[in-house]
């Protein structure tokens, strides 16, 4: 096969796939571009897999413990800044805008809304933005403290600028997260142990999945300098299935941070060196989807061992 | 190694290398990421060199390896001119 007939092989099984999940309930359909919303099954199945997350947690909880934190899917502009998602990735990004004018601001944005033009030019910058990862509120509202190596769970939406005819690709989801934040060690530790952990729980749920080395979609030319250097690193693993055959799609992923945000945001260890952190993550749309892809789009069907993996039975 | 180009990467790796050492008397081999260069400064440095030398690093030279010390800089600074 040419590279284009690859690429057409590609398109048309994203194109079945997306008809299937819509046929059937599982993604609904809204105004935005690449924005989705999830049907009674897919949603069940997606506490289902944050559950058993959980249960990983609880599981390979350290001796410094646990703490369950939740943060909303907005956050301040400067979280962006702070952690240097602007600096590295401007495409994926979104800020909020807000109508702050006057009255008669409104009556040009109204005349400008009633022809039909393009009125949230009119807005302002709110100093609000979508989080990223949901890993990143984390490290803010931490900032300046003293870390032990404890493990922080987190479930939130991430944006990503990135609307796609793929269904996998979501620009809104959820990110079931666990991270660490410690000594090297610890953190190290962590990425391993929640590697091997999510490597079985996905295959326990009957996915035939791969850890691989990957990096993140830096932009541009000074990206390809950053995205060898993780890579040359080993900082960030993958863990792939072919919801489509021949074409690998990440449903979760392992990173060690370094100390990128303990420097960024003055986490330091007991001994007062700078914290290192570790993050694993579950794309908990995107595992759902896998397992529609693999067993169907009639959960009650799924195999027992599956469904009750997923407190589902 | 031309030692005006040395000259002008140190003074590149001065202002934007975040190194812990002094980027003059550093070592020609010495490993800039373990003297402090995080993954963002050598972005940064490899701005910074493309500015003063007027130069685009092709692709397969955006590694750690390129930046990993004053000599390997030197000599990629070297071999992009004389391409
Ligand atoms: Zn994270």
């Amino acid at each position: 096969m040419t590279t284009t007939d690859i690429e057409q092989d590609l398109t048309r099984q994203q194109d079945t796939f997306r008809e299937g999940l819509e046929a059937n309930d599982w993604l609904l359909p809204t105004l935005g571009d690449g924005v989705t919303g999830l049907g009674p099954q897919a949603e069940d199945v997606v506490q289902g897999i944050a559950s058993a997350a959980r249960g990983i947690a609880a599981r390979l909880s350290p001796e410094a413990g646990t703490r369950r934190l939740r943060f909303p899917p907005v956050n301040g502009t400067r979280l962006l800044e702070r952690t240097d998602y602007v600096a590295s990735f401007p495409q994926l990004l979104g800020t909020i805008a807000a109508f702050e004018g006057d009255n008669k601001a409104h009556r040009q944005l109204l005349a400008t809304y009633e022809e039909q033009g393009d009125w949230s030019a009119q807005l302002t910058p709110a100093g609000h933005a979508l989080v990223p990862a949901v890993c990143h509120p984390l490290y803010a509202y931490l900032e300046g403290s003293q870390v032990d190596g404890t493990v922080f769970e987190l479930v939130g939406e991430c944006y990503r600028h990135e609307p796609s005819p793929d269904p996998m690709r979501f620009v809104t989801f959820r990110m079931f997260e666990a991270v660490r934040i410690g000594t090297p060690a610890e953190a190290a530790e962590h990425r391993e142990k929640w590697l091997a952990a999510g490597t079985e729980l996905l295959t326990n749920l009957g996915l035939e999945v791969q850890a691989d080395t990957a990096n993140d979609p830096f932009f541009g030319r000074a990206g390809k300098l950053l995205s060898a250097g993780q890579r040359e690193a080993q900082l960030k693993f993958e863990i792939l299935t072919e919801v489509y055959p021949g074409h690998p799609t990440a449903i979760a992923s392992a990173n060690l941070h370094e100390d990128h945000f303990g420097e960024a945001f003055d986490l330091r260890t007991a001994d007062d060196a700078v914290a290192h952190s570790a993050c694993f993550g579950f794309g908990l749309e995107r595992v759902a989807l896998a397992l529609a892809a693999k067993h169907g789009f009639d959960v009650a069907a799924w195999p027992a061992s599956v469904r009750q993996e997923l407190g589902l039975s | 190694m031309d030692s005006t180009i040395e000259a002008t990467v140190r003074s590149v790796l001065s202002e934007q290398g975040k190194l812990s050492e002094d980027a003059q008397s550093i070592a020609v081999d010495a490993d800039l990421y373990r003297a402090g260069m995080t993954s963002h400064a050598s972005v940064n440095v490899m701005l910074g060199l493309e500015d003063e030398f007027d130069i685009e690093f092709p692709e397969e030279r955006l590694t750690k390896a390129t930046f990993t010390s004053v000599a390997s800089i030197t000599e990629a600074v070297e071999a992009i001119h004389h391409d």
